[in-house]
């Protein structure tokens, strides 16, 4: 890790040691207390879960199931700790790798694979989950997050006097982001406007191939503070941490006090997508030093050194992610083209009269087709 | 009731009228609080419905649009403005690539009834950048609607109309007619409205084109600003006993090309005017349909009157870059000369 710059560790708030130590912090220590071992345990299994599904689908997408797999591996402590650090009327605004913060949503993560496989653009409704839906245009929803987080202000679900009431909204982007004009103008708006908004940098290293030193010259979190944002670095391989500092941010931001930023240093164990190729732009040494910082591996260190991990538990997740493989496997396989003409529904809300002729002429044009074959319809063919 | 109205007081009018009608509506953009906007468009509003309702955005329009899907995200309906037509760039990414297609990517999920209002269009002397017709741009876009008012009784309309509508609609101010004074019916919009499907009829009227003087020779096509120069040549024409049909089409997106096609089968012939660059632009849009649809009808090629394919000039220039009466009349002349 470097002394200085955007990868320093200067003030990585830390609760867990590699190795799988406590460490204790005076400022976020109590955001961590009321955590018992079966918390910790469903944070083990919950990242165990998700990798495992990560790794399906890769395969999937070698398989030629998938168009493209975008990997979460390596970030499960950043996205399974502040993922349960939500509750109640909170939002989260995601960028496209969150599949763990996914399934701490109780998003079904076998239909995020629709996306992949090129069946639709959202796999589900984002009011049922608190969830939106992915945003590819890097940055972008850093802005939406800010005008929902601004609505709820509106709506009294800030600082009502009743903490159980409240609510904030989590956005989550990475270090690239942070170079995007629109994260910027979002810090903006967050802060004149104080808006409940914890900004979640997964500051993974890297912004496909090119590393946070290309985005910055100071550590990310730095960047809040030009905002009059409260900003934390926090080791994002450490799951107790991260989901201490989301929790505290949280507080903040439902209490009326206004936006946080979260810097989570962590590290994108695969590639960018299943497109990319991160041998020509970074060394094996760098993937060994940070294999030996696994963020999963250093949550069961602490709970087998305390004897809280017992084997029973560990087959009864075993099965459970295999299964989820299983069903994954099956169901993406299942899946067939919905019918073509769909592509032209909800491109508006009502009526418009190009939309409606171009369905009406795409429906004649393949009709003409099923009379020359004597009737067989257009859509037998599944996806792929 | 009738009132007798500017533009920009219709517009006024009708934002107020929406305000109290719905009280999820809100106004944001730069300097449209105290001020009342640069062109005093929301002149007021601020004082009766106060800081939270109309609300003074810091100077960033990518941000004023991205947070107005998130709070649309909650219920609210923003009504936006952005300062001058050049300004609407920086915002450009949050209105094509997220505004447009929330509705379809989450497969009908999430409304984002945002209205964008931008003053367009040139013809009063203004810098670069406060002069620009930048409806084509956003044509190609699919998830957005487009409209544009020629009158102080569309204006009044179609921005209660817009504001009701569930999509997006860019509403284009066509800035040079703010001042023009009609007479606006108060009361009719309000009880479309109110009346049960109010949202769809309204959504249904304002993609409506509309015919503003009949005539037989020639169909003459415009909107916004380009409505009161088509109307003048006409008067012109009918002098040297050219009988021209004006056709204000109000909405780009969609395009009642029906409209269009109806009078081009009567008349035969047709010119398109607006302000835009004439190269890839609504005219072009509107003549490739004209053709494909009224094609044995027509007696003369369609003919496209507008703005060329060069920035927007300094303002010495814009009377002859901008379709005058001379420009349309030579067009008119030579559709004729078929």
């Amino acid at each position: 890790m470097d002394a200085t710059g955007p990868l320093s560790s200067d003030g990585l708030v830390q609760l867990l040691t590699p190795e799988g130590d406590a460490v204790e912090d005076s400022t976020y220590s109590p955001y961590a207390a009321h955590l018992t071992p079966d918390d910790l345990r469903a944070f083990w299994r919950d990242m165990t879960v998700v990798r495992a599904f990560d790794k399906e689908a890769t395969s999937l997408q070698r398989q030629g199931e998938l168009g493209l797999w975008v990997q979460s591996w390596g970030q499960e402590a950043a996205q399974i700790g502040s993922g349960h650090a939500l509750r109640g009327p909170d939002f989260v605004f995601p960028s496209y790798r969150e599949h763990g913060v996914a399934l701490t949503r109780d998003v079904d993560l076998v239909e995020v694979l629709r996306i992949f496989r090129g069946l639709q653009h959202g796999a589900w409704t984002p009011q049922d989950h608190g969830f939106h839906l992915y945003t590819l245009v890097i940055g972008a929803h850093a802005l939406h997050a800010t005008g929902y987080a601004m609505a709820m202000d509106f709506d009294g679900l800030v600082a009502s006097g009743n903490p159980e009431r409240d609510g904030a909204v989590v956005c989550y982007f990475g270090d690239g982001a942070t170079a995007q004009g629109d994260v910027a103008e979002a810090m903006t708006y967050a802060s004149v406007h104080n808006a409940p908004v914890v900004f979640f940098v997964q500051n993974n290293q890297f912004a496909i191939s090119e590393p946070t030193s290309r985005q910055s010259r100071v550590p990310i979190a730095d960047r809040g503070l030009g905002y009059g944002i409260p900003s934390v670095r926090v080791d994002g391989n450490d799951v107790i941490a991260s989901h201490a500092v989301t929790r505290w941010a949280l507080e903040h931001a439902r209490s009326g006090a206004g936006p946080v930023l979260v810097e989570a240093l962590t590290y994108r164990m695969g590639a960018h997508t299943t497109s990319d190729d991160p041998t020509r732009y970074r060394s094996k040494a760098q993937e060994a030093y940070w294999a030996e910082r696994d963020p999963i591996a250093r949550l069961e260190a602490h709970l087998i050194a305390r004897g809280e991990l017992s084997q029973e538990f560990r087959d009864q997740v075993t099965a459970e992610a295999d299964a989820l493989c299983e069903r994954t496997r099956t169901t993406v396989r299942s899946w067939e083209r919905p019918a073509l003409a769909t592509m032209f529904d909800d491109v508006y809300a009502l009526p418009h009269a190009t939309v409606d002729a171009e369905r009406a002429w795409f429906e004649r044009y393949e009709a003409s087709f099923a009379d020359a074959t004597g009737g067989a319809t257009v859509d037998a063919g599944a996806a792929r | 009731m009738t009132e007798r109205l500017t533009m920009a007081g219709a517009i006024n009018a009708g934002l107020r009228a929406a305000m109290e009608r719905d009280d999820k509506v809100l106004l944001m953009g730069e300097d449209i609080g105290a001020l009342g906007g640069v062109f005093r468009v929301t002149d007021g509003l601020h004082k009766d419905f106060g800081e939270h309702r109309v609300r003074d955005t810091p100077l960033a329009e990518s941000g004023i649009v991205g947070t107005a899907i998130g709070m649309a995200m909650r219920g609210y309906r923003s009504v936006i403005e952005i300062q001058f037509d050049g300004f609407i760039f920086p915002a450009y990414n949050q209105i094509t690539t997220q505004l447009a297609k929330m509705h379809y990517r989450s497969r009908g999920d999430i409304t984002l009834p945002i209205v964008i209002r931008v003053p367009f269009a040139g013809g009063i002397g203004a810098v670069e950048h406060h002069s620009e017709s930048v409806e084509a741009l956003f044509a190609h876009t699919a998830g957005l609607r487009i409209v544009s008012p020629a009158t102080p009784q569309d204006a009044f309309d179609l921005i209660q109309q817009s504001i009701a509508c569930p999509d997006p609609v860019l509403f284009l101010e066509p800035k040079a007619r703010y001042w023009d004074k009609g007479d606006v019916d108060t009361q009719r919009v309000a009880a479309q409205l109110d009346a049960p499907d109010g949202e769809a009829a309204a959504t249904a009227e304002m993609a409506s084109a509309r015919i503003a003087r009949e005539g037989a020779h020639v169909t003459l096509v415009a909107y916004g600003p380009t409505v009161r120069v088509a109307l003048q040549a006409a008067e012109v024409a009918a002098a040297d006993g050219t009988d021209v049909e004006v056709i204000d089409l109000r909405s780009i997106s969609p395009l009642d090309s029906d409209a269009v096609v109806r009078s081009a089968k009567r008349t035969g012939r047709v010119v398109v005017v607006h302000e835009a660059p004439t190269a890839f632009g609504a005219g072009a849009e509107l003549s490739a349909r004209v053709t494909e649809q009224a094609f044995f009808h027509l007696h003369a090629p369609v003919l496209r009157v507008g703005g060329f394919h060069t920035p927007y000039p300094g303002n010495t220039f814009e009377h002859h870059y901008l379709p005058d009466i001379d420009r349309v009349l030579d067009a008119v002349d030579r559709v004729m000369r078929h």
